[in-house]
């Protein structure tokens, strides 16, 4: 598909842009944090995210979602960058993108539908280790009768704190197989982990915990694939982020005076803007390369999804200093939005894995280097 | 939309199938640079029998320029059309039958700009490769400043009387005629006071000499003008608004070097990286191999923009700065590439007559020629992000 929005993507665009700035302004954001709401997020917001379509427009249609697929998810979140809305859309879109490939049509009944209202949060429970790196696999699988037990431990779960329930990898008899834990259930423990950017996050521990295996055979394959589409959401969340604060550090440059003249008039300044703008320019069309390519079960897909969160990760990291550099002492307070980007910025650039690791991996294992 | 789509499939395979039966074998795997590109002119030379029945052949059709309109000797076809005859060629490795700035870059003025005449005289000749065209823009005192330029052309009443210097003047010194940006009205601020003026290389007070570059190609002339005389006729749109011409005619060569540069053509770095050094070689140098693997990354995503630029243009959305952007990326890409091939072959590519110190040796070329990057960079400041003067 084309590498420019369509017609109707150019309205879910204006939609989403509307609602969010209506209903979860930068404002928002900033008091739920000062208010210190474990839960990070808004229900209510969620909901109406929810009643908009916005909540995992990716489910299928023949499960009872838009069929909207990725390149709307991700338009979405990169709305939501701008405005740093916290609410739980890409756990919902990676939820939904795991139960879709691996789920029964019973099991698809039962969780979707909640799901796409925005009354249930499921998190996907993937990580092991602090630094990303999902063949990392200790937790195990049991069987206990008709049903199935976990042990083990799970980190960096997104949205994971106050989730309705958790979709969790583990190994059984050597294969990588899929979980559904709910919330009352005996031997987990969910521990919510504060991060700088103020969101939702959890560790779970597993004693012996009660689960419901999602389909029957391998999911490493529906794994990846909801990682993949979790790092092109965060890539295109990015964009959202980097494109407001560079919008908001040139509005500055044009404003802020000193020696007698605004400071974007000199070419110091002007030439790193100008540097990031060819940047920001060139990440777009990578993001959407890579939200279209998993819309098509193109076979690079997997590797569009780490060229684009190695290319917005880094973009982010140097855009976001550059931000806060050209503020001056501004720049460094609490009071002021600026470090708010910064600071998400650094978390979702840390998410499902960094420019380091997703370079890493395309030249080992695309390149063959 | 379906029909359109089977238009195009027909096309496609009448296309494939021509091309199978007309281009000859010693027409494909060349490797495509300059120096074995065929570019016309009065004084052309083919690289071969099959390669000039293979352009001939090519100029019949119209397609050594695909989309240009047919009574100006271009095969008339629309970008989708134009899109699928450049993805066969690719697909068979046809070497480009003629290359020229007359195609790249005074056609498309001409087209914006010209009178009918001037189409009608020029723009066939271009596409039969009749007339190898330069461009004769810097000035030894005008580079980066381009709007500068001193070479006047004096209104003598039928003719133009042009007296000053160019420099840099792409292959000056094999060329038939060039477009030259002269300085019609010295009173008038700079922008204002240059026009836009044709002349023939071969008239009495013309003269190119060739410059030697770090590569040890000579690719760029300075060329000299004294006391010319050049019709009145030859004069491109409106006097004294050359500068017009003259910046519509830098996005053209903007794009081109913005989409050159992308490394599309030939073996890709990974290749290289593997053939020359192997995964034992690169795993003991992991700086060496994170920067190519940086390199990897830049021309994956140069690709995809111009992908995205090729989609816009159908979509008729393209971005007046994409030109400046690609430019400035895929230039700076292309030194860092070039750098890394020098690196992987160590002690070997440091052959003055092999391609690696070529290549490495003519990339900076490109981060100043077209605009240098700070020009670039200039362009996105003040126009893009609307940042104002010092």
């Amino acid at each position: 598909m084309a590498l420019v929005l369509t017609q109707d993507e150019v309205m879910l665009v204006d939609a989403a842009k509307g609602l969010l700035s209506r209903e979860a302004p930068l404002g928002m954001f900033r008091a739920l944090r000062d208010s210190g709401d474990p839960l990070a997020f808004d229900p209510a917001l969620h909901r109406r995210l929810a009643a908009s379509g916005f909540v995992a427009p990716n489910v299928a249609e023949a499960d009872g979602g838009l069929g909207l697929g990725a390149s709307a998810a991700g338009l979405i979140m990169e709305q939501a960058g701008h405005v740093l809305a916290a609410a739980p859309l890409l756990s919902a879109a990676m939820a939904a993108g795991l139960i879709g490939k691996t789920a029964s049509k019973a099991q698809k009944d039962t969780l979707l539908p909640s799901l796409i209202t925005g009354e249930t949060t499921i998190a996907a429970a993937l990580d092991e280790t602090a630094r990303h790196e999902p063949s990392v696999l200790a937790t195990k699988a049991t069987r206990n009768g008709e049903g199935w037990l976990l042990s083990g431990s799970k980190t960096a779960v997104i949205d994971g704190f106050g989730a309705s329930a958790w979709l969790i990898s583990a190994e059984f008899e050597g294969t990588i197989a899929l979980f559904l834990v709910e919330q009352a259930a005996a031997g987990l423990e969910v521990d919510k982990v504060d991060a700088v950017d103020s969101r939702n996050y959890a560790k779970l521990s597993l004693k012996g915990t009660p689960a419901m295996r999602l389909g029957d055979g391998d999911a490493g394959p529906a794994i990846t694939a909801a990682l993949d589409l979790g790092r092109a959401l965060l890539a295109a969340e990015l964009l959202g982020i980097c494109d407001e604060a560079f919008d908001r550090t040139v509005a500055y440059l044009k404003e802020r005076r000193q020696f007698d003249r605004v400071i974007g008039s000199f070419q110091a300044l002007q030439h790193r803007a100008a540097r990031l703008y060819a940047r920001l320019d060139l990440a777009r069309g990578v993001v959407l390369a890579a939200l279209r390519a998993i819309d098509a079960d193109d076979p690079e897909a997997t590797w569009l999804a780490s060229l684009s969160k190695s290319v917005m990760t880094k973009l982010s990291r140097d855009l976001l200093v550059e931000a806060v550099q050209m503020h001056g002492g501004i720049g460094v307070t609490d009071a002021f939005d600026i470090g708010l980007f910064v600071k998400r910025g650094r978390a979702a650039g840390e998410l499902l894995g960094d420019d380091y690791f997703h370079t890493e991996r395309l030249a080992r294992d695309y390149w063959r280097l | 939309m379906a029909s359109h789509d089977d238009d195009l499939s027909g096309f496609r395979e009448e296309v494939r199938q021509w091309l199978e039966q007309n281009c000859p074998p010693s027409a494909r795997n060349v490797p495509q640079n300059a120096d074995n590109s065929f570019w016309g002119g009065r004084n052309a030379v083919h690289g071969n029998e099959d390669r000039k029945l293979w352009f001939e052949r090519m100029a019949q059709r119209g397609w050594t320029v695909p989309s240009w309109p047919q009574r100006y000797g271009g095969g008339g076809l629309d970008a989708s059309q134009a899109r699928i005859l450049a993805e066969e060629m690719r697909r068979i490795d046809a070497v480009n039958p003629l290359q020229s700035l007359g195609i790249m870059m005074l056609g498309p003025a001409l087209l914006e700009f010209g009178s009918e005449e001037q189409k009608l005289e020029h723009l066939p000749k271009i596409a039969r490769g009749e007339i190898r065209w330069a461009q004769g823009y810097s000035e030894p005192g005008a580079g980066s400043d381009l709007a500068s330029l001193q070479t006047r052309a004096e209104d003598c009443g039928d003719h133009f009387l042009v007296n000053g210097q160019k420099i840099w003047t792409t292959y000056g010194h094999k060329c038939d005629m060039i477009f030259t940006l002269v300085r019609t009205d010295p009173q008038a601020p700079k922008h204002q006071g240059i026009s836009f003026l044709l002349i023939d290389m071969a008239d009495p007070g013309v003269e190119a000499r060739p410059i030697r570059q770090l590569s040890g190609n000579e690719n760029f002339s300075e060329t000299f003008f004294t006391d010319v005389r050049v019709p009145k006729a030859n004069l491109v749109g409106v006097i004294n608004r050359g500068w017009d011409v003259a910046k519509y005619l830098l996005t053209f060569e903007r794009t081109t070097m913005g989409s050159s540069g992308s490394g599309a053509q030939g073996e890709g770095l990974d290749q290289a990286a593997l053939r020359l050094f192997g995964r034992e070689g690169l795993a003991r140098e992991p700086g060496l191999r994170q920067e190519i693997a940086e390199v990897l990354i830049g021309t994956w995503s140069a690709r995809i923009a111009g992908q995205r630029l090729f989609d816009q243009g159908k979509a008729g959305a393209i971005s007046p700065f994409s030109p400046s952007v690609l430019k400035l990326l895929a230039t700076e890409l292309d030194t860092r590439r070039t750098r890394a091939m020098m690196a992987l072959g160590g002690f070997d590519h440091l052959d003055p007559g092999g391609s690696a110190a070529y290549k490495w040796l003519d990339a900076p070329t490109n981060c100043i020629a077209g605009g240098s990057n700070e020009i670039q960079l200039n362009i996105l400041s003040k126009r893009a992000l609307g940042l104002p003067e010092a």
